[in-house]
């Protein structure tokens, strides 16, 4: 999302490098554009988080970089290289030598993301046969300190366990342990704390965070808890319509957020901003990604909207170091200058 | 596991209770007096009475139904009526005729069922999706023993390929070609239904699973095509082994036309010729061993769908 942020320049091959990323689905009545060029840096060992509500782009997003959405209804446009590697040109073949050893994701609910006839050891062991190649009984061994490095208690007893018999908040370290199974270099999380028990929510963003440091691994998380991003985040990118509106290091968009829809997203939520304030809410519904208006996809919801919002799609513009705002009326174009792509 | 196949083993003894007593009573409630098949109209009635008591009809109901049993359990289903011999070896070789027919119908059934079905589920709204489900709609739809009779003018009487009657050469049955070829026609014949329920069950089954999330997990985890094949399989067994357990227990008693069709000497031909004799002790003995395949089919079936899905476990 911009290529000035001070951990992209300290690298110069980032691990994850999108530029322009569109996707969109075709249905038989109408064609859904859900990510309307997104562009996005991360480096190796960074954890950005892609904040927004549903129907944002943040999923359909952070699937694109694995493209894993479903094949024959997507279409997906733009660069995007992970690693060194040109995605965007990979086979199936190719992809799936990508997924697992490179870039891993954990799911948003557990229970459906795990195969309920299989074994959690058996679901663990699969992925690092598949890759590495060595033996089902050396699979297992691995899979049981994974299940240790992600704190399962009785790690040995829960390998032969299936998915229903764990709890939500062990089911969830299983699947971490599993997206970690064949090192990744890049691990994204959709909403992977949405599911569970706000006691249970905290130790996995703890625990992930912890992994995150140790393993060195770039991660992207998604979701809709402000919360969760400033617990796990370097940086956070609010989407909204299927573009990034606001990007910035996690402590200024909490502190100082410039984009009116962010400005109401922190209005709307608990955190430590809001002590003493009353909550507000942002008016309207989020937009139809099948008919998205031709300006700014906030501007119907917007109350600061001017009549040149409803015109064309606003640049994403630098405000101040690192700190990114699609937004016209709080940050003029004349002021400042665009950020090329 | 084991305490779960236990119990299941313990419930089949009131089911198959039940079932016997309801063989047992259906001879009784249905209209006509067995007696008055096998003594010409003008017998004397205290001829008539002697019959009565050497057959053991004067006794009361409940006592009838304990000897009847007992006496079936031990293999002894007493005499027919219409032919004046012992049940028991005619019914063996039937049953083992039937059983035959049956497995090899039920097993091409589900064969063609799980390819027709896996391919259309995985290439769902596709023409292939298409030719499956109007090859199944066939299958379920079309009368076999009209199939049986298309398929004996075709391979009999027009292309001389296949014989259309009986098993074969007299004498014991041998795994050759020369017994094998009697077995063909009847065999595809019988296999239509199973096939056409089977390949829309799988169908259903394999398209529910593809688009469940943990398919996307697995995709994310970089398996290949055949590895993903492997979880869809097992996801789709359970329910796919109970519908074909139950298609070849039906197929065991309701191959009556079909067998009647390709004079299969089976448990269908007997039910059918004891029928028409009102022969009621034949009758009574097959229907008994017909559902006694249900109940022991039904258990397998059971027991099998268990050990492939744990979430079946809990109870």
């Amino acid at each position: 999302m911009n290529m000035a942020s001070p951990a992209t320049a300290a690298s110069p091959t980032p691990l994850v490098r999108a530029r322009d990323l569109c996707v969109s689905f075709a249905t038989p009545r109408a064609t859904v554009n859900a990510v309307n060029g997104v562009n996005l840096d991360l480096a190796q060992g960074e954890s950005l988080c892609i904040l927004g509500e549903s129907g944002s782009g943040k999923s359909v997003t952070l699937r694109a970089l694995m493209r894993l959405n479903p094949p024959k209804r997507t279409v997906v446009t733009g660069e995007l290289n992970v690693a060194n590697q040109d995605v965007m040109q990979m086979t199936q073949a190719q992809l799936s030598q990508y997924r697992g050893p490179v870039v891993s994701m954990i799911f948003q609910e557990p229970l459906s993301a795990l195969d309920p006839v299989f074994t959690i050891g058996h679901q663990i062991a699969e992925a690092i046969v598949r890759h590495e190649g060595i033996s089902r009984k050396a699979a297992r061994a691995r899979a049981l300190s994974l299940l240790e490095l992600v704190q399962i208690p009785s790690a040995a007893r829960r390998l032969g366990a299936y998915p229903h018999e764990l709890s939500g908040g062990l089911r969830q370290r299983a699947m971490i342990a599993m997206a970690l199974s064949c090192n990744p270099r890049l691990l994204l999380a959709d909403e992977p704390t949405t599911a569970l028990d706000a006691t249970v929510q905290i130790q996995i963003l703890l625990l992930l965070r912890k992994l995150q440091r140790e393993l060195g691994m770039g991660v992207i998380f998604v979701t809709h808890d402000i919360g969760v991003a400033s617990e796990v985040a370097d940086r956070v990118a609010v989407m909204y319509g299927g573009r990034v509106v606001e990007e910035a290091p996690v402590e200024i968009l909490i502190r100082s957020p410039r984009h009116p829809y962010t400005s109401g997203l922190l209005g709307a939520t608990v955190h430590a901003g809001t002590r003493g304030t009353r909550l507000t809410t942002i008016p309207g519904a989020p937009p139809d990604l099948a008919e998205l208006p031709a300006g700014c996809a906030f501007a119907p919801r917007c109350t600061r909207a001017e009549p040149g919002c409803h015109k064309a799609v606003p640049p994403l513009l630098e405000v101040t170091a690192g700190h990114h705002v699609r937004c016209p009326v709080v940050c003029p174009a004349r002021i400042q200058a665009p950020i090329n792509v | 596991m084991l305490e779960y196949t236990l119990k299941r083993i313990a419930y089949t003894i009131p089911i198959g209770l039940a079932v016997s007593l309801v063989c047992f009573m259906l001879v009784h409630i249905s209209p006509g007096d067995p007696i008055d098949s096998i003594v010409p109209p003008d017998t004397p009635t205290e001829v008539i009475e002697q019959i009565r008591a050497e057959y053991g009809l004067d006794r009361p109901l409940p006592v009838q139904y304990g000897l009847w049993l007992s006496r079936a359990l031990q293999g002894d289903f007493g005499e027919s009526i219409s032919k004046g011999r012992p049940i028991g070896p005619d019914l063996w070789v039937a049953t083992k005729n039937s059983l035959m027919l049956a497995a090899f119908g039920a097993t091409l059934g589900f064969v063609i069922g799980c390819v027709l079905g896996g391919a259309a589920g995985a290439f769902r709204d596709s023409w292939i999706d298409k030719l499956c489900l109007g090859i199944a709609l066939f299958g379920v739809s079309v009368p076999h023993y009209w199939l049986g009779m298309v398929l004996v003018i075709i391979f009999s009487v027009q292309l001389n390929l296949l014989p259309s009657m009986g098993m074969g050469p007299t004498g014991p049955w041998a795994w050759d070609w020369d017994h094998l070829r009697f077995l063909v026609l009847p065999a595809v014949t019988l296999s239509l239904i199973p096939a056409g329920l089977v390949t829309r069950t799988v169908r259903g089954l394999v398209s529910d699973i593809m688009g469940q999330d943990y398919i996307t997990t697995l995709r994310g985890k970089g398996l290949r095509t055949s590895g993903i094949v492997l979880h869809v399989i097992k996801n789709a067994a359970p329910t796919t082994l109970a519908v074909m357990g139950l298609q070849l227990a039906s197929l065991l008693g309701g191959s009556i036309l079909v067998e009647a069709v390709f004079a299969w000497p089976g448990t269908g031909m007997l039910l059918n010729n004891a029928i028409f004799q009102r022969d009621l002790p034949v009758l009574q003995a097959t229907t008994l061993v017909l559902a006694f395949f249900f109940v022991f089919l039904n258990l397998i079936v059971d027991l099998a769908q268990t050990a492939l899905d744990p979430r079946m476990r809990r109870t």
